[in-house]
């Protein structure tokens, strides 16, 4: 063991600490009509966190803070995802925050802190890491969501959040103790490395694992621990519905793949948490797509549509092999860039005193700007997976893994439950362009918003076209992480 | 040996354009949009013609072929080869947007830049399905048409336009994604390949080959569509825009059919051999049943769709009772019916632009005032019912031959389709066309102007053509036929 470790892996993580320190002094003394300083520097360490991570990648896994903490190419991968994904979001919330009297520092600084939550969890080695990032993110995401203390609907969402966000946290910490009784550590490599060397038929073990799969249940929003889902996404203000339908998803696909794969991936534990799993994603795939369907309102629509996605995502995790890991990572992957679009796109038709959150405001969308009614042509039809868009692959791959394994009737269910879901995508589309328009107001959003959202809802259709890079990546940094 | 990449500009040529199309943005450049798509699809078409004059009859297996890595991750490769069957049908394709662009020329005049590159999209994705030599290729292409069709009728189709577009969607959307997974488990039975080739030559138990056939029975059957999973094509085909039935019951019927003959039946052929006994009863059910039901329409269009469904399980007969007249049958069948049902729907379009409705009991009297047109009419409809001299007649009559040689009551129940099929084209004709004017709407008809002549008279001579001399149809796809039949003929069960 060496005393002084190398402290590189862990460079973005420290330089986003430092700077979100920076940025929460420094926005004391800026006045209001200058508050677009706080939004450059905002972007700017984000953009430094990338090329940090950038530099520092490597091919090969790196521990530091006494194997606390990994620097791997999935952790890497995952973070760079991350970054461009906040960046992302803080383009297309900048409007929505500034007519809503969120453009403060405060909004900022949660963000970078949350960011670092997830690079955390993302980076954690061992147990009490993985609980340090989820917290830091979790309580950020608590203040956001309340970030509108004028808002009932905001607050009351906050408040369900934090209770039974609580209480995740509990169940995720109680299981985890057991698994310290089992294993006597919390270090992920570690308690790999006890299980196969005492055999794993410790009760405790798999007593620890219920409770384990239900905080990650909870964290993830798959059945039947979604019921925050919707509230949240619902009464959280849309900039902040689109942080956390979004980017936390990748922490989550990481969080399951070090807790679950990494520490627990020994072949008797993982047909334990494998069937746990399978129940949770196939309860998903039907909750979420069925109640999507009686939604009126595309911000509970949408949250029900991710409690759908996560169960997919599931099914690629319990598919197992790397080829189920890589397509689980593809999966959240794509599921971010297909959700920062079409909630930007809902942050689009949001205006001064109007939340575009109800499906009728899409009505007519293609007589008042055909060229965002096709990008969110393409968003919905890549949400359905329908090809050519990259939702297809994402859905393709998980099935492949999933017939690879040898449940071909998890993929038969699977791909059922997602004909009901290409219901109600449809009916978006549908809504966009085959009614009239209620509402004929121009849409104006900024330069940078609308350029980024136009890549966005393009990159569906070009990782569509050409998947190949995308899957790689994913492939080659689930083989040198495992 | 090829310079150009003749398959994949038919695919792209036609969707690059519909791209250029669709940035002419607004209504305000709808005369730009409607060259820049008659230029495309007119280029389309021009493709396919040396693809025709270069093609060897003589050579079996599959010609142009392409290959490029697409998708290393999973071996799937951009794959394109045709054989004489896709060719045919490629050809079909191509000549039929032409038709389309130009029947929509002043009719669709609300978002004509979406409505026209909405079509030539359309036919550039399926060209792509009738070149595909890679399963996922294949697919991605069969399903990507779903979307652009679900536009054209959702946009410019009739009152209850959200309703069949849903159905439409949704319905077809189940049978492929069932055949996906089908494809995903032929993936790694052959080895951890997609190309159909090596799914041609892949073992398999009889359980996985029933389990698979009923799969693609799924996304084929209900594309074709065989009776009881018809019922979205007359929705589709009443609402959708004359444009839309046209390329629906003259191409994207053709996928299904297409499907069962590249996939079904070479990939498991002894269960296409076991369940050949019920693919040929819910034929002879789409015949004479879908026949009689076409018989009681009262709307135009969909006796017409009625008469397409039936007229499409003459295609599955034929397949399915495995020899070469009945497949080749099969295969004029498609194309013929390519011809005239593409231009049946035209007809009632042209009627439909000037009166708005399609109600048989609002007609009578229009050869009175519209003699041109009642004589074009009348050729589609004798087309239709089978008269010799026609395509229609060919292609039935080659699938009757070939049941015949089959069992003689196969042939007997397709036959009374001559009887169906001419009393519901025939009666609706002599009601719609002859008789006493019948309102003073009939009586301000106007005849067809010079667009509607070049369309219809273009049908014409290809319905012509075709029927009095089908034989250069006919030589193209010997050798492709032959190569299906031996596939279906060889058994892939384990340990035989």
């Amino acid at each position: 063991m060496q005393y002084i470790t190398p402290l590189w892996p862990a460079f973005p993580e420290i330089f986003l600490l430092a700077m979100a320190c920076v940025i929460l002094i420094a926005d004391l003394f800026i006045r209001d009509e200058n508050r677009g300083l706080t939004y450059f520097l905002t972007q700017l360490t984000l953009a430094g966190c990338a090329a940090l991570t950038w530099v520092t990648a490597s091919n090969e896994p790196v521990h530091t803070f006494s194997g606390m903490f990994v620097g791997d190419l999935m952790s890497d991968v995952l973070k760079l995802v991350t970054y461009f994904g906040v960046i992302s979001i803080l383009v297309y919330a900048r409007d929505y925050i500034t007519l809503r009297g969120m453009f403060r520092g405060e909004f900022f600084a949660l963000t970078l802190f949350a960011t670092l939550g997830l690079m955390v969890m993302i980076s954690a080695n061992h147990l009490l890491t993985l609980y340090l990032g989820l917290e830091l993110l979790s309580l950020s995401l608590y203040a956001m969501v309340a970030l509108q203390r004028d808002s009932a609907q905001a607050t009351e969402a906050a408040m369900k959040y934090f209770v039974l966000g609580a209480l995740a946290s509990g169940m995720l910490l109680y299981g985890m103790s057991m698994i310290y009784g089992a294993a006597g550590s919390l270090e992920v490599t570690r308690i790999a490395g006890v299980i196969a060397d005492d055999g794993a038929k410790n009760v405790v073990l798999v007593f620890g694992l219920v409770f384990l799969a239900a905080g990650i249940g909870f964290k993830l929003g798959a059945a039947p621990f979604h019921m925050w889902l919707p509230d949240v996404y619902h009464g959280a203000p849309t900039a902040v519905t689109l942080f956390i339908g979004s980017v936390p998803k990748l922490a989550a696909f990481a969080f399951v793949i070090r807790l679950l794969v990494q520490a627990l991936g020994v072949e008797e534990i993982q047909a334990h948490w494998q069937q746990m799993l399978a129940v949770m994603a196939v309860l998903s795939l039907i909750v979420g797509n069925i109640t999507a369907i009686a939604q009126t309102n595309i911000k509970r629509m949408l949250a029900y549509s991710t409690i759908s996605h996560m169960g997919f995502l599931l099914i690629g995790i319990c598919a197992g092999g790397l080829n189920g890991y890589a397509s689980g990572m593809f999966y959240a992957v794509v599921y971010v860039l297909m959700s920062l679009g079409a909630f930007g796109m809902i942050l689009l038709l949001s205006r001064q005193g109007f939340e575009a959150e109800n499906l009728d405001d899409f009505r007519g969308l293609n007589h008042r700007s055909p060229w965002y009614a096709f990008l969110m042509l393409l968003l919905m039809f890549s949400m359905a997976g329908v090809p050519p868009t990259v939702g297809f692959y994402a859905k393709f791959a998980v099935l492949q893994a999933i017939v690879e394994a040898g449940h071909v009737w998890l993929a038969v269910i699977a791909v059922i439950f997602s004909l009901v879901g290409a219901f109600y995508y449809l009916r978006i589309v549908k809504l966009m362009y085959f009614d009239a328009p209620e509402d004929t107001t121009p849409i104006t959003p900024r330069g940078d918003a609308q350029w980024l959202l136009s890549v966005n809802g393009l990159a569906v259709l070009a990782f569509g076209i050409f998947p190949q890079p995308l899957m790689a990546l994913c492939a080659s940094a689930i083989l040198a992480s495992l | 040996m090829y310079a150009l990449p003749l398959l994949s500009l038919a695919i792209w040529i036609p969707i690059f354009f519909g791209l250029a199309v669709l940035a002419t943005g607004s209504d305000r450049n709808a005369s730009t949009a409607r060259v820049i798509a008659l230029v495309g699809a007119v280029l389309g078409f021009l493709v396919t013609i040396p693809v025709y004059t270069g093609f060897s009859t003589e050579l079996g297996g599959f010609q142009y072929v392409q290959k490029v890595e697409w998708i290393d991750a999973f071996n799937v490769n951009y794959h394109l080869g045709i054989d004489g069957v896709s060719l045919l049908l490629l050809l079909l394709n191509s000549f039929t947007t032409v038709l389309v662009v130009i029947a929509g020329w002043e009719v669709i005049q609300k978002k004509v830049a979406q409505y026209m590159a909405s079509f030539l999209i359309l036919s550039g994705l399926m060209n792509g399905v009738f070149c595909a030599l890679d399963a996922l290729l294949f697919y991605v292409f069969f399903e990507a048409t779903l979307i652009p069709m679900f536009i054209i009728i959702g946009v410019w189709g009739g009152p209850r336009r959200v309703y069949a577009s849903i159905k439409f969607f949704l319905y077809t959307l189940l049978g492929s994604l069932l055949s996906l997974v089908a494809l995903i488990y032929l993936y790694f039975a052959s080895g951890g390949s997609f190309s159909l080739l090596d799914f041609y030559d892949t073992p398999l138990g009889m359980n996985a080959q029933i389990a698979i056939f009923l799969a693609f029975f799924m996304a084929f059957a209900v594309k074709v569509p065989m009776w009881p999973v018809h019922t979205w094509l007359p929705d589709a085909h009443v609402e959708a825009p004359t444009g839309g039935s046209v390329v629906l019951a003259a191409i994207m019927l053709k996928l299904g059919g297409y499907g069962f003959l590249r996939l079904s039946l070479p990939i498991v052929p002894d269960a296409s051999h076991a369940l050949a006994g019920f693919m040929i009863f819910l034929s002879l059910v789409a015949v004479v049943y879908i026949g009689l039901v076409a018989l009681v329409q009262t709307d135009m269009k969909k006796l017409i769709a009625y008469s397409s469904i039936s007229h499409m399980g003459f295609v599955t007969l034929g397949l399915f009772i495995f020899n070469p007249q009945g497949m080749e049958g099969a295969v004029i069948q498609m194309i013929s019916h390519g011809f005239i049902s593409g231009a049946m729907f035209l007809c009632v379009g042209v009627l439909y632009d000037r009166m708005h409705t399609r109600d048989i009991g609002d007609y009578g009297g229009v050869v009175n005032t519209m003699p041109v047109f009642a004589a074009f009419f009348m050729l589609f409809a004798m087309a239709n019912a089978g008269l010799p001299g026609t395509s229609g007649f060919v292609g039935e009559f080659t699938v009757i031959m070939g049941a015949m040689q089959s069992n003689f009551w196969y042939a007997f129940l397709a036959a009374t389709t001559l009887i169906f099929g001419a009393a519901y084209t025939l009666w609706m004709y002599k009601r719609v066309i002859f008789g006493a004017v019948a309102n003073a709407h009939v009586a301000e008809l106007k005849d067809i102007n010079l667009r509607e002549f070049v369309v219809l008279g273009t049908l014409a001579v290809a319905v012509l053509v075709m029927g009095i001399w089908p034989q250069p149809f006919a030589d193209v796809m010997h050798t492709a036929v032959s190569d299906i039949l031996s596939h279906v003929a060889h058994s892939k069960l384990p340990g035989q």
